[in-house]
């Protein structure tokens, strides 16, 4: 094991992809000389050269249909888009190509594509670049979304993402860019679709995923001091779903708070109360609650930002609530 | 066009663009007795593009259509059985029964649909030529996209990024003067497509996409030019639908005159009475493509009629590879 950052992990990812693989390469905005927006690809364009690391134009939709068209190709593209919100330019190319190609041609056609983007927010960069839309590409049947929350999972997940052989998105949570965590770097790719018990509790389940996850793991410690051991569920992979393992949790705990930096209304957390409401609903002491940001576009100011976000504080809250040991 | 014909290649142009005809005009029919559902959109009119410019690819290269598609899929030779079986929904279609008209795909020829979002395909076409030229094949990604299309901003991305990174790709774009209803004029300040291409540095031609041999030797040169390595090149053929843009629209906003003109242009007919200038086609000739084509067409309705359906309990198969529940 090494400490290592969180982007120091999905950049060992990146290498050893690039090195094991003569048909993998990455492209995206500012990915080579620039050495991408978030610094992770720092370094690549040395030693990969241009044909492998390449820049592109700021056409999001053009270089992520272009990525779905060398994996028709035969390749196995890492395509980075600089953040969330602007993906939404290329939403055409992954909802009615990448996730349709291979349904839709019967069977013909499938697209081993990897999307790598930022989201999240906690940097004071207001509504153009804050917000966590992973929630909608889970939505879509045809593509696999995976959002590691540690830097081990930044490297496995990324590895994982590249050994399938269908679309997967990958959701890299800005604010953990920095983060250290200890990483495996021998270790092989890492499981699509199996979440993971970060945290060992009996009194109620917190299930989250990404930037979310270091703030309940910290809402825990909180509870921890006042006699509430809170279980935290890391969902690793929004589609699919491990819901087994959020249903062993919940039937263990008897509660469930589901934390998500996505929007409340039509949001992944709802997904997840829906499924332990379906799967769950005898094991439950109270109702599942949700802790989601508030619904505005994301202010700029620290301390308005701050409140739209949930944060250990209010998650701690919200579980004392469903403890009815608040205040 | 003066130079003579090779008798087997001509008339091998006039039957495929003969087979399109009749395909669509059964197609229609089929449609008006509910054989066939969802979008038709026929391509009666615009046969000399799509026939034209497959003569310039080979087996090796790429093919990304549109919606407007049976007629590359069976320029491309794709078997019609296949795609009537398609436009049926059955199983025995060349998508399973699940793309339908605007979907038709067939790997073994490298077709990679039938592409129904306008411009769509763009950039699946960028990237086929990418992973060639990264791969070191010598192939050209043929691109079929209409005028709508050039108003879409994959138009202007595709074509710079295949510019800036000297990709194989031969777009075609085939100008029937309509995006649906709206005249080109009507939605483009620029109307020309090839100066559009050249502001985006693809060097592009126009050719009357009406007479099938312009359109086959303009598209010979465009793809030697591609396959030289020479980067992408447009080809802007300019074309006309002679029917409604689908089975839906009552076509309202064209004069019927302006119908009428085109029609006098068609290109079926044109390249009859070339070969029948030239002596290349007899006087048999002609009755005995009608029949065997006829004898093809029936045969790939046949084909629709009796295939199975695919069975219900396949709904979920191939969203993923892995046959799981997702």
């Amino acid at each position: 094991m090494k400490k290592m950052t969180y982007r120091e992990a999905a950049r060992s990812a990146l290498r050893q992809a690039l090195a094991g693989d003569p048909r993998v390469f990455l492209m995206g905005e500012d990915v080579g000389r620039y050495g991408g927006a978030f610094a992770v690809s720092h370094g690549l364009l040395a030693e990969f050269g241009p044909e492998r690391v390449r820049d592109t134009p700021l056409s999001e939709n053009t270089f992520v249909g272009a990525g779905i068209g060398a994996a028709l190709g035969g390749l196995r593209p890492i395509v980075e888009v600089m953040t969330v919100n602007f993906s939404l330019l290329s939403l055409d190319q992954v909802v009615n190509n990448a996730a349709t190609l291979r349904h839709m041609s019967g069977g013909q056609l499938s697209v081993p594509l990897v999307v790598r983007m930022a989201t999240g927010a906690g940097r004071q960069l207001a509504a153009q670049h804050s917000h966590s839309l992973e929630g909608w590409y889970a939505h879509v049947p045809g593509i696999t979304v995976v959002a590691p929350g540690t830097a081990d999972d930044a490297r496995a997940l990324l590895l994982a993402a590249l050994r399938e052989p269908d679309p997967v998105f990958v959701f890299e949570h800005a604010a953990l860019y920095p983060m250290e965590g200890e990483v495996d770097d021998t270790a092989g790719p890492g499981e699509i679709g199996r979440a993971a018990v970060r945290r060992v509790g009996t009194d109620l389940s917190v299930i989250t995923y990404g930037g979310s996850l270091p703030k309940a793991l910290a809402a825990a410690d909180l509870l921890a001091a006042e006699g509430i051991t809170a279980e935290v569920v890391d969902l690793r992979t929004l589609r699919p779903l491990d819901t087994a393992t959020i249903l062993a949790s919940v039937a263990r705990t008897h509660r469930a708070l589901v934390v998500d930096e996505g929007w409340r209304t039509g949001s992944l957390a709802a997904e997840v109360s829906a499924r332990i409401m379906e799967g769950g609903f005898y094991d439950l002491d109270g109702p599942v609650q949700r802790l989601c940001s508030a619904e505005v576009p994301m202010p700029y100011a620290r301390h308005m930002e701050d409140a739209a976000l949930p944060q250990p504080a209010t998650i701690a809250a919200a579980a004392r609530a469903m403890l009815r040991r608040d205040g | 066009m003066s130079a003579s014909i090779d008798r087997d290649h001509g008339l091998g142009l006039l039957r495929q663009m003969v087979l399109i005809r009749r395909f669509e005009e059964k197609a229609a029919e089929l449609y008006t007795v509910g054989k066939i559902r969802g979008f038709l959109h026929l391509y009666i009119g615009e046969e000399a593009v799509a026939v034209g410019t497959m003569q310039a690819l080979t087996p090796e290269d790429n093919v990304v259509a549109t919606y407007r598609e049976h007629g590359q899929a069976l320029a491309r030779g794709m078997e019609a059985g296949s795609v009537m079986a398609e436009m049926y929904g059955k199983a025995g279609g060349c998508s399973r029964g699940r793309g339908g008209s605007m979907h038709l795909f067939d790997v073994s020829r490298r077709f990679y649909g039938g592409h129904a979002i306008v411009g769509g395909g763009l950039p699946v076409a960028v990237g086929l030529a990418l992973a060639d030229a990264m791969r070191g094949r010598p192939a050209v990604t043929a691109c079929f996209f209409g005028d709508g299309a050039v108003a879409e901003g994959a138009f202007a991305e595709s074509l710079n990024l295949a510019a800036l990174w000297r990709l194989p790709v031969l777009f075609l774009c085939e100008n029937n003067l309509y995006a649906m209803g709206t005249a080109l004029e009507r939605h483009q300040a620029q109307t020309d497509v090839v100066r559009k291409a050249e502001a985006a540095g693809v060097p592009g031609e126009a050719v009357d996409g009406m007479d099938v041999l312009a359109v086959e030797a303009a598209a010979r040169r465009a793809a030697e030019a591609v396959r030289g390595g020479q980067g992408p090149r447009l080809l802007e053929a300019r074309t006309y639908r002679f029917r409604a843009h689908s089975m839906y629209d009552p076509d309202l906003y064209r004069a019927g005159d302006e119908i009428e003109a085109w029609k006098t242009r068609d290109p079926v007919v044109l390249f009859t009475a070339v070969l029948r200038g030239q002596g290349v086609l007899g006087e048999t000739d002609l009755a005995a493509m009608e029949t065997s084509v006829a004898a093809e067409v029936d045969a790939a309705v046949a084909e629709a009629e009796s295939g199975p359906w695919e069975p219900v309990e396949d709904l979920l198969k191939d969203v993923y590879t892995a046959p799981v529940d997702r």
